[in-house]
């Protein structure tokens, strides 16, 4: 039977149930035994290390991989919580190489350094296997009350340092389950069999906190309220507003938001009922766009180019992030941005990209040349924003700092008891282990502030 | 030219490594394949007298790991040859007339009775072999029948046994050692004074090397209970090192030949032996852990770096370390050094810093400047070495000796005169120069 070669090619199911299986398993293994066994024993133990003053959180790693040495790794397991409560998480999604990793004294002499990452999935795995609930235990009871508002790490990691000490936290989180970006964002073969709920269910084990989830701020409930109800409001509920291309044809079916489309497909256990164009064009130069890159093109996706304005150099998404989409077959075009998304019957069928460069004084702009790049879906990756409407306003408005919420040294925002953290905070990294750092380092100034 | 040829005690072998009497010489299919992958002799698997030693049917050995399980050293309690006296004798016999070229030495056990050594001499000798060697060492099991190093304890039995051997025999014969004992010496001189023609040394050493925590008993465990075994590989290697070196130096013992044995594993092992006055080396762990594939750079190696030193023959090394080896006492006070880290080199793990902050002489600095940076403090070095012996990277950190100016430790000038203890002030047993 001849396939009727009408624009879009869109389709759902365009892989043997065995290949969805595969493209959406763990993408790193997790070591076994003994090579975590052998890969410890590649540790230094190094004084004052470098891994550790890389590693946001400031986990002991020479600590914990000494653990892992000596055969005992849920201590290891407890040495990494100490410090991240989402180390399980972290160990799967961190940037080792641009972080721990990258300070490894190993890369000195050999230019490899210590598999830390995965180490560090090796310990909090095996914690998670063996010990039923939690390791710790709550401080005896403040009768103080926390308001965490959104439900993503820099959340979690704020909630469960303050039910630690006593306190008794609320979680108002906007979707149906806890985990924000763990949940809804990232690339499904980075967690697998659920982890990121495994995680969230380890964390509220400790006890103290209580869930609402449906509850968004600005909708469902205020800061203004929330200010008066509880002793300090913490505010974590990241970005939840996608940048526009403001190119001609934005509004054409076809063209998506990979955030969106990201959350769907972590969200869809059957992979088989997601449709992935024949030819697919990604927009943009972070880790979502790598993620919707690799994950169509393992949805079944023939052509998966990335279109990014600038040189691969610039790109947000780590080189290794970058590697991982060209051997999976993606192709990164550099030094292009979108001018115009052209349709056919309300569909869009490609996009016009134009060629870049840099100006004489260094600023990026068009050259006027131009290429068309014929596609079947176009994704949008090209940033996350803050919306401040929730908290703005008013006398009691919250002072932003490039379009985020602006905070001190503590997470302290400029409204008294109030905090905040992840990436609704201006200047952070956007990464899942500097949201954790917020959290904690939240959770320490509003425990003293509500102690004091 | 360089030759690896040795003659040891008249026994020629094309190089000095041989096979220590232990499971790898077991049979003659073990000692034929080590002969075709280059060994240069055996000391054959220790015979006793019928009815033969039974072992264990369990775990015989126990290791100790380095990282990524590197075996540092091995612990057994297997006992001598278990099989009929008679079937080894044919193998010996059979193995030497077909391998003339290579060295073929029995080791031997049997009890401190005369009629006893001289009846299993004799059969020996009618193998053809080129030596026997008197195992006074084996510390389990054989020693709690009266034998092995339950003899090696005792001088006396030593040089008693040893003599019985020489009146009965033309074959050389060699004693071997047990460590386990306090002054080597001892045992040495026994061996010299009963007419030994050379020492072979170590044994194994009395261990327990390791414990079940979960049955609360020493491994290997035989059916919940262990027994000590006799440690040995590259971790013995300096307690053997000493031990030879101590019977090389000894007045008494000068010149005796020694069979070096203890953790050889590499060429380098080897010149080590060999330069503290053993004739030639005998390898055990080694093999075990690797197969006897491992002689071939022992063989290169060795002559490699005979070439590179200009030696020709392995005569011309033997015992060349023997003279410096000397008592702390007289070691020159003097003589003054400082650690040096190349920066180039240094991949910043500090461990040469937090290793002498905590341990020694906090003479190693963590940060310079607010950036790390570790670099040695002349003012509080003391020249110890520690540093070297922790980091990771060879030749990284060298003790530089000072040879003029002021050591900024001490503010004393460099002496570049020899003065060790015996004549220094705070010796209250120093030598007083002679009054003119």
């Amino acid at each position: 039977m001849a396939d009727v070669l009408s624009a879009p090619d869109i389709r759902a199911g365009r892989l043997s149930p065995e290949d969805y299986l595969k493209n959406f398993d763990d993408i790193h293994p997790p070591l076994d035994r003994h090579e975590a066994s052998v890969e410890a024993d590649r540790c230094y133990f190094c004084y004052d290390a470098p891994c550790t003053i890389a590693c946001p959180t400031s986990i002991d790693i020479p600590q914990f991989i000494r653990q892992i040495q000596t055969g005992n790794p849920v201590g290891a397991a407890k040495t990494i919580f100490a410090e991240n409560i989402l180390g399980g998480m972290c160990a799967r999604v961190c940037p080792t190489e641009t972080l721990c990793e990258e300070a490894c004294v190993r890369n000195e002499a050999e230019d490899k350094p210590v598999k830390i990452g995965l180490l560090q999935r090796y310990a909090t795995d095996t914690y998670m296997d063996k010990v039923s609930g939690s390791h710790f235990t709550r401080e005896a009871p403040t009768n103080k009350k926390i308001a965490v508002v959104g439900g993503g790490p820099a959340s979690l990691a704020c909630a469960h340092a303050l039910a630690l000490k006593g306190h008794d936290v609320t979680i108002f989180e906007a979707r149906e389950k806890l985990g924000g970006l763990n949940e809804y964002g990232i690339a499904a073969y980075k967690t697998v069999n659920d982890f990121a709920q495994r995680e969230v269910e380890f964390l509220l084990s400790v006890g103290g906190i209580k869930v609402e989830t449906g509850k968004a701020l600005g909708r469902d409930i205020t800061l203004a309220g929330l200010r008066g109800e509880y002793d300090a409001v913490f505010l974590g509920m990241g970005l939840p507003g996608v940048n526009a291309l403001n190119a001609e044809g934005e509004e054409l079916s076809g063209v998506i938001d990979a955030v969106a489309y990201i959350a769907e497909l972590r969200q869809e256990t059957d992979r088989a009922k997601l449709p992935v164009g024949r030819k697919v064009v990604v927009i943009g130069g972070g880790m979502t766009a790598i993620d919707i890159a690799v994950q169509t093109k393992r949805l079944g996706a023939d052509e998966v180019t990335i279109l990014y304005r600038r040189g691969q150099d610039a790109m947000k998404a780590s080189r290794y992030e970058q590697e991982l989409a060209q051997t999976n077959g993606v192709l990164i075009r550099e030094w292009f941005q979108p001018k115009r998304l052209i349709g056919e019957g309300g569909h869009v069928i490609a996009i016009e990209a134009e060629r870049t460069a840099l100006d004489a004084n260094g600023r990026l702009s068009g050259t006027g040349e131009t290429e068309r790049f014929e596609a079947d879906q176009v994704f949008k990756a090209i940033g996350q924003t803050f919306i401040a409407d929730p908290v703005a306003g008013g006398s009691d408005a919250l002072e932003l700092y490039a379009g985020r919420i602006r905070v001190d040294g503590e997470r302290k925002t400029s409204l008294d008891k109030v905090w905040a953290g992840g990436d609704c905070v201006a200047g952070g990294e956007d990464l899942t282990v500097a949201a954790v750092e917020d959290g904690k380092l939240a959770a320490r100034s509003i425990h003293a502030a509500i102690t004091g | 030219m360089t030759d690896l040829t040795s003659n040891f005690l008249g026994i020629k072998s094309p190089n000095p490594f041989w096979l220590a009497s232990a499971p790898p010489t077991d049979k003659a299919y073990n000692v034929i394949r080590a002969y075709e992958a280059g060994w240069g002799g055996v000391v054959w698997k220790t015979l006793g007298e019928d009815p033969h030693v039974v072992n264990v049917n369990g775990p015989r050995y126990g290791a100790i790991h380095g990282r990524d399980r590197n075996l540092l050293g091995l612990n057994n309690i297997e006992l001598i040859t278990d099989r009929p006296l008679e079937v080894n004798l044919r193998e010996i016999k059979q193995v030497k007339r077909d391998w003339p070229d290579r060295a073929l030495v029995v080791s031997l056990m049997v009890p401190c009775e005369e009629k006893n050594w001289i009846d299993i001499l004799r059969k020996v000798e009618d193998t053809g072999a080129d030596g026997v060697e008197l195992n006074f060492g084996c510390p389990h099991g054989m020693s709690e029948r009266g034998m092995g190093s339950a003899v090696g304890q005792v001088p006396e039995y030593i040089e008693m046994v040893t003599r019985w051997c020489k009146e009965n025999t033309k074959m050389p014969v060699i004693v071997k050692l047990t460590p386990n004992i306090t002054d080597i010496r001892k045992p040495a001189q026994a061996a010299k004074n009963g007419g030994a023609d050379a020492v072979s040394l170590i044994n194994t050493i009395n261990s327990i090397v390791g414990v079940d925590l979960d049955i609360m008993a020493p491994t290997p465990t035989i059916d919940g209970k262990g027994a000590h075994g006799g440690y040995c590989g590259p971790a013995v290697k300096p307690i053997a090192l000493n031990m030879v070196a101590e019977i090389a130096r000894d007045p008494a013992t000068a010149g005796l030949p020694i069979s070096g044995i203890g953790g050889v594993t590499t060429w380098r092992d080897a010149a080590e032996f060999m330069a503290l006055g053993a004739g030639n080396v005998q390898v055990c762990t080694a093999a075990m852990t690797y197969g006897f594939k491992v002689v071939q750079d022992m063989i290169d190696g060795l002559k490699e770096w005979m070439g590179e030193k200009g030696y020709t023959s392995i005569d011309e090394f033997v015992g060349m370390a023997v003279p410096n080896c000397s008592d702390w006492q007289n070691l020159n006070l003097n003589y003054i050094t400082k650690a040096k880290i190349d920066q180039d080199l240094c991949i910043k793990c500090g461990r040469c810093h937090i290793a002498c902050e905590d341990t020694s002489h906090q003479a190693i600095t963590a940060m310079v400047d607010g950036a790390r940076h570790f670099e040695v403090i002349d003012e509080e070095c003391v020249g110890c070495n520690l540093c070297v012996s922790v980091c990771p990277v060879e030749n990284c950190i060298t003790m530089e000796p000072m040879t003029s100016g002021v050591d900024p430790r001490t503010k004393q000038p460099i002496d570049t005169r020899f003065a060790d203890w015996t004549t220094h002030p705070n010796n209250p047993n120093r030598v007083m120069e002679a009054a003119e």
